[in-house]
């Protein structure tokens, strides 16, 4: 029942336009910055480079696609997950928005079961996005401007990787951006089962996410215990993967909490909509 | 032989905060039973509808369905109900075709894309199943609501007010689609409404509940056509007409008057000889009305 509920979720997935504008938006998002960058790019590189060429010497081809789909990466992984809320937000409450719940809760098939259909289908559409992501970020960005080593800025300064040590990097970063994207939607699925319309998930993730952020991003002491477990903390840990040593018990650490916030998300929302009167 | 007892209500309440929506409703249907749910606008009809699905948690009471409870054989149950609550809804977005697909795959039984087919031509939607239901009348979309209910050949169908906000035409179809199912399939029906007009017609057993809790239940024949009447009489000279009556009618008995205007139960069988007796002994009768005492009762009901 499990699969054939999936299975379902996709089928209602597939015909929601708004499961298209995330894909669509992205899209576009994408091809300005690769715009922006066959434009201007050197411009760009100059400004982040400048302060190192009085020691430094740069030669070959710096704008290349590896660059170009670090800088894309960065620069989406803030805005994402509105596109996978705007989904998965809706996929419990929207059928009570509809009135279509009450008819699939009268069914043959436990209410865990209809949430856990629910969480598959969203971790899917997440991957998908993801994986659009990575195609345009990555291979198209390489198609275009072609491949070479990937200079990255970090706070202890400039970390220079060889072009065949690149790849691998981008694979599991990849791997860890889906699973930050994933928390939102487990987070948004969560919230959907404790509303009964579709914007009230969507927004309350996103104010979530705001609020956790700033938390995160204020030096003030107070917060600092918290600081480590909040899911925001960890949204930048695919980054880690273009350090040189990469630090993987920081990695590790963020897996982890990520990975529990997941679990407990989606037990919340079982147990909440195992418990709720459906009178929409 | 004794009939199969489908449903069990028993002593049901249950709570929103401070509202309680249902008191204590009981009743009891059969297998094979067209079953009325009557009651008026806020009765506690739905609440309790919602409770038969597993889709509101009753605070006390207990409810069994084909001998079973929801504590042990969830799945079970409802693999043999089919039910519309208040209105269809259906995924705008998807055709006709593709929403009984969705709530086939979930309705425990296997059900073929052919079978789905001869469902809209039995609800006479024929040929529409590739349309989105976003152009659908709510008429069809009620047809295409008795349809998901028939998909996975359920033993108990569950009506919860079906001819709400249809015209005078749809309600006749949705009227006659729910006499097929009693004549042709020999379902089990329970089907809620405001409407004693509508019960009549089709059930042949009824419950009626008011401000939570359940009244009367019974045979729809029995209830409706009691030999006892309660006739309304608006005379010219009330204390006469009582006179003559309590004088020619030993089992009369005066349920209420005003100056111009008496009620009295009375037996059907005398009520010629009720307007013949007074006019003989010179009350003049303006008008005589009969009325049966349930429909009377409800009547009072829902104007309360």
């Amino acid at each position: 029942m499990l699969l054939k509920n999936t299975y379902n979720e996709f089928v209602k997935i597939l015909a929601k336009p708004r499961s298209y504008l995330g894909i669509g938006a992205l899209t576009l998002l994408i091809g300005v910055i690769l715009f922006a960058m066959k434009a201007d790019g050197g411009s760009f590189i100059s400004f982040v480079t400048a302060s190192f060429e009085q020691t430094l010497s740069f030669n070959g081809n710096i704008l290349n696609g590896n660059l170009i789909g670090f800088i894309i990466l960065q620069m989406l992984i803030i805005h994402i997950p509105l596109l996978v809320a705007l989904v998965t937000g809706d996929l419990i409450s929207g059928e009570a928005a509809m009135g279509t719940v009450r008819m699939l809760a009268s069914k043959p098939i436990s209410r865990t079961n209809i949430v856990l259909s629910k969480f598959i289908a969203g971790a899917v559409y997440t991957l998908i996005l993801t994986l659009w992501l990575g195609f345009l970020a990555l291979i198209v960005s390489k198609w275009i401007f072609g491949t070479g080593d990937l200079i990255v800025l970090n706070s202890d300064g400039l970390v220079i990787l060889q072009e065949q040590d690149i790849l691998w990097r981008y694979g599991l970063a990849f791997m860890v951006a889906f699973l930050s994207l994933l928390t939102i939607s487990t987070l948004s699925i969560c919230l959907s089962a404790f509303a009964d319309n579709s914007i009230g998930p969507i927004v309350s993730t996103m104010a979530i996410i705001i609020l956790f952020t700033i938390i995160g991003s204020l030096d003030v002491s107070v917060f600092d215990a918290i600081k480590p477990f909040l899911f925001t903390t960890h949204m930048a840990s695919w980054r880690s993967f273009f350090e040189d040593p990469i630090p993987m018990s920081k990695i590790i650490q963020s897996v982890v909490i990520l990975l529990a916030h997941n679990i407990i998300l989606v037990i919340i929302a079982i147990v909440k909509f195992n418990k709720k009167d459906i009178t929409s | 032989m004794e009939k199969e007892t489908v449903i069990k209500v028993e002593h049901l309440a249950k709570s929103f905060g401070s509202f309680q929506a249902v008191k204590d409703v009981s009743f009891t249907v059969s297998r094979g039973d067209v079953f009325g749910f009557l009651g008026p606008n806020g009765a506690g009809k739905s609440t309790t509808i919602r409770c038969l699905l597993s889709l509101i948690k009753p605070n006390a009471g207990s409810i069994e369905l084909f001998g079973k409870s929801y504590s042990n054989s969830r799945s079970e149950i409802l693999s043999k109900i089919g039910s519309i609550i208040e209105k269809p809804d259906f995924y705008k977005y998807l055709s006709a075709q593709k929403n009984l697909e969705i709530f086939a795959r979930i309705s425990g039984a296997t059900v073929s894309k052919s079978q789905i087919g001869e469902m809209l031509e039995f609800v006479g939607l024929a040929g529409r199943g590739g349309d989105k239901i976003g152009g659908f009348s709510h008429g069809m979309k009620q047809r295409l609501g008795i349809a998901q209910t028939l998909l996975h050949q359920p033993d108990l169908i569950i009506l919860d007010e079906p001819t709400t906000g249809l015209d005078p035409q749809g309600i006749v179809e949705i009227r006659n689609l729910i006499l097929r199912l009693k004549n042709e399939q020999n379902k089990t029906i329970l089907l809620s409404s405001h409407q004693l007009s509508e019960i009549e017609l089709i059930a042949n057993r009824m419950v009626i509940i008011n401000k939570g809790k359940s009244i009367v239940e019974g045979e729809v024949q029995d209830l409706l056509n009691a030999q006892e009447l309660l006739v309304h009489l608006e005379v010219d000279a009330v204390e006469k007409a009582k006179q003559v009556i309590s004088a020619h009618f030993n089992n009369a008995q005066f349920v209420g008057e005003t100056a111009t205007e008496l009620e009295v139960a009375i037996e059907k069988s005398q009520v010629p000889n009720l307007n013949k007796a007074l006019i003989e002994n010179g009350v003049q009768v303006f008008a005589l009305e009969p009325k049966r005492k349930l429909e009377d009762f409800f009547m009072k009901i829902v104007q309360s």
